[in-house]
């Protein structure tokens, strides 16, 4: 599904320039649930940026379900975001004027699918986050785990090959974190492709393997036994 | 671009800090407001200046002949000469390019001494003998009766006309006019028809004491022969009498032996020049009135811009998103691009409908008390807001643009970074 090959990237910083990402090379196959660890400032979410074409690597290369992903224009990352991948932010980044649904919708608006259609699916989205009674709701009658499903939903709905997680329990307290673990590892379970960036090791330990990221280069790379968060949630 | 959402999102934009956009609204309204009414105060002062120039065809020239100021073929200088009848004649062969040539003879003159007795009444009035066309060089309205015809001419009929002004100095209120007689420096004329005439301004009142008789009886009767005083001359359309006129007073300078080069021998007087002159008058303040308008209209537009950058500042974050999620740059630009059109045209047409709103009140009060000199029904045509809203449209376009244009440069990843 994702295939990156010696993957370089630095940033210019005044005169001196910083090498975050120094040489990465690594694979994820489809259905993986793939946590990236590291502490800050380890290139993970460089990574992570890279990986959603919202940066582009200096040199290496990128094939994303076998498409290559390089000297994209705008427009057509753009479009390969819309087909491909699926965000979850730290901070959610729900848009505020719009409901739960509205945000939902809003990657099948860039796909230009009819209105009822797209809110039929922002719907069915919804409820397999739990929250289809909360679709007319604005995003500040949320609370913060709420939000999150809704940003997952958002995810969902444009149904990407990948769904990419940045610290997605950053904001949450332990219990919602759970909750939205044991979300992202049944959505796994259905097949899809999802990667997570965390720094904590409860979470990590919630897929299926993990990537340690140091100082921009990867130090391990194990499957481990996963962490079904079901059991932390009543 | 007819797309609810997009719509929607618009309003939503727009309405989402009101005081912001009413403001930012302001100057755009004010802008469009200003150039209205600049062009309707424009329009208003050439209604009125048109009205004094009334129905008189301004593509004529008025001719004379004063003294000799050069010698040539032996005769001297200073030597006074008249225009003839056959000159007439001469000039109609030699120009065809002209519409009417009315040779005219005058009595009396401004404040000219009583020469008109009717009974016991009195007046001092201009005395014009005249061809038919005259009234259709310098039009009249006949409130009763006729003018002069060709029959009049050609049996020299000892037939008056006369104006409003004439009637009310001659005759009773309520005596009728028509088929009676008035004595002209002792000459009897009948009375046949009795005019009004347009022009409301300083002559106004001198036009309608004027009295009206066939060329030929005011030649016999006032022992004029052939003698011409003047002639009113009328080019065809499409000519201006001023290409013509070196050319008409060549004929009348050869037939009575000018030196070619005498300007002064013969005067004239070029109406079409004059309105020319102030037809390029209005041509200045029409450009002056737009030029100041769309100055005024900048500065709104410029604030129009300023706070669409604010916005698009506000909505990083959001643009970010969006981009994320996977829209399209430049459906971010439109919008953006929307939002401003959007903007300035609701604004604009608020600005034009008080304006017109302002012109209506201003005629409603002008028909009130009454009219006021030189200035006649100050309107805006339809091309006039026709021509506003494009510039509109057009304005907008150019608020949006550089605050699209930065919304589309900002990187997502930056945007997602803004907290």
């Amino acid at each position: 599904m994702i295939e990156i090959k010696d993957l370089h990237k630095s940033y210019k910083m005044g005169s001196n320039s910083l090498h975050v990402l120094k040489g990465l090379n690594f694979s994820i196959a489809e259905g993986e649930l793939v946590a990236i660890m590291g502490s800050s400032g380890s290139g993970k979410s460089t990574l992570l940026n890279i990986l959603g074409m919202l940066d582009e690597a200096d040199s290496g290369s990128y094939v994303l379900d076998g498409v290559p992903i390089k000297n994209l224009n705008e427009t057509k990352a753009a479009k390969y975001r819309n087909r491909f991948l699926g965000f979850i932010f730290q901070s959610f980044n729900l848009i505020n004027y719009k409901s739960a649904m509205e945000n939902v919708a809003l990657p099948l608006y860039y796909q230009k699918v009819p209105r009822k259609e797209r809110e039929e699916k922002a719907l069915k989205y919804l409820a397999q986050v739990g929250l289809k009674e909360w679709a007319t709701h604005l995003p500040n009658e949320l609370s913060g785990g709420q939000k999150q499903r809704v940003a997952i939903a958002r995810a969902l709905a444009a149904e990407p090959k990948v769904l990419m997680a940045d610290e997605p329990t950053g904001a949450l307290d332990s219990k919602t974190s759970y909750e939205v673990m044991d979300l992202i590892q049944k959505i796994n379970d259905e097949g899809n492709t999802i990667l997570v960036v965390t720094h904590e090791e409860d979470i990590a330990h919630m897929c299926k393997r993990i990537v340690h990221l140091k100082d921009g280069v990867i130090v391990e790379d194990k499957k481990v036994e996963q962490v079904r968060a079901a059991q932390y949630v009543k | 671009m007819f797309n609810r959402d997009r719509w929607k999102e618009i309003l939503e934009v727009l309405t989402s800090n009101w005081f912001r956009t009413v403001l930012t609204a302001f100057g755009v309204f004010w802008g469009i407001f200003i150039l209205i009414l600049l062009l309707s105060a424009g329009k208003g002062l050439e209604n009125g200046i048109m009205q004094d120039f009334g129905d008189i065809s301004t593509n004529t020239m008025f001719m004379w002949s004063r003294s000799t100021t050069k010698s040539y073929k032996g005769l001297p200088k200073g030597r006074s000469f008249l225009f003839k009848v056959e000159d007439v004649q001469a000039i109609r062969d030699n120009v065809p390019e002209l519409k009417f040539i009315s040779p005219r003879n005058q009595l009396g003159g401004f404040n000219g001494a009583n020469n008109v007795v009717r009974g016991i009444k009195t007046g001092g009035y201009n005395v014009y003998g005249d061809y038919p066309e005259i009234s259709k060089q310098d039009p009249m309205t006949m409130t009763s009766g006729r003018f002069l015809n060709y029959n009049d001419i050609k049996e020299k009929r000892k037939i008056a006309i006369i104006g409003e002004g004439v009637r009310t100095g001659l005759y009773d209120k309520d005596e009728e006019v028509l088929g009676t007689f008035i004595k002209i420096q002792g000459v009897n004329f009948m009375v046949v028809g009795t005019y009004k005439k347009k022009s409301n301004d300083g002559d106004g009142e001198e036009g309608q004491k004027e009295i009206y008789v066939p060329f030929t009886t005011f030649s016999q009767a006032f022992n004029r022969g052939n003698d011409v005083g003047w002639m009113a001359i009328t080019a065809n359309d499409g000519t201006s009498i001023t290409s013509l006129k070196d050319k008409i007073m060549g004929v009348v300078k050869e037939s009575h032996k000018v030196h070619p080069d005498d300007q002064r021998a013969v005067g004239h007087f070029d109406l079409y020049e004059q309105f020319q002159r102030v037809q390029s008058l209005f041509g200045a303040l029409r450009f002056i009135a737009y030029f100041v308008g769309i100055l005024v209209l900048l500065s709104g537009i410029i604030g129009v811009s300023n706070i669409m950058l604010i916005v698009v500042k506000e909505r990083t974050k959001e643009i970010g998103i969006r981009r994320a999620l996977g829209e399209d740059p430049w459906s971010i630009k439109l919008q953006i691009l929307m939002e401003s059109i959007f903007l300035t045209i609701i604004s604009g047409m608020a600005g034009i409908t008080l304006g017109a709103l302002f012109i209506y009140g201003v005629n409603t009060l002008l028909d009130m008390k009454g009219p006021v000199d030189m200035f006649v029904n100050p309107s805006v045509s339809l091309g006039v807001v026709v021509v506003a809203l494009f510039i509109l449209i057009f304005s907008g376009l150019l608020a949006g643009f550089i605050p699209a244009q930065s919304a589309i440069k900002v990187r997502p990843i930056d945007a997602l970074r803004t907290e």
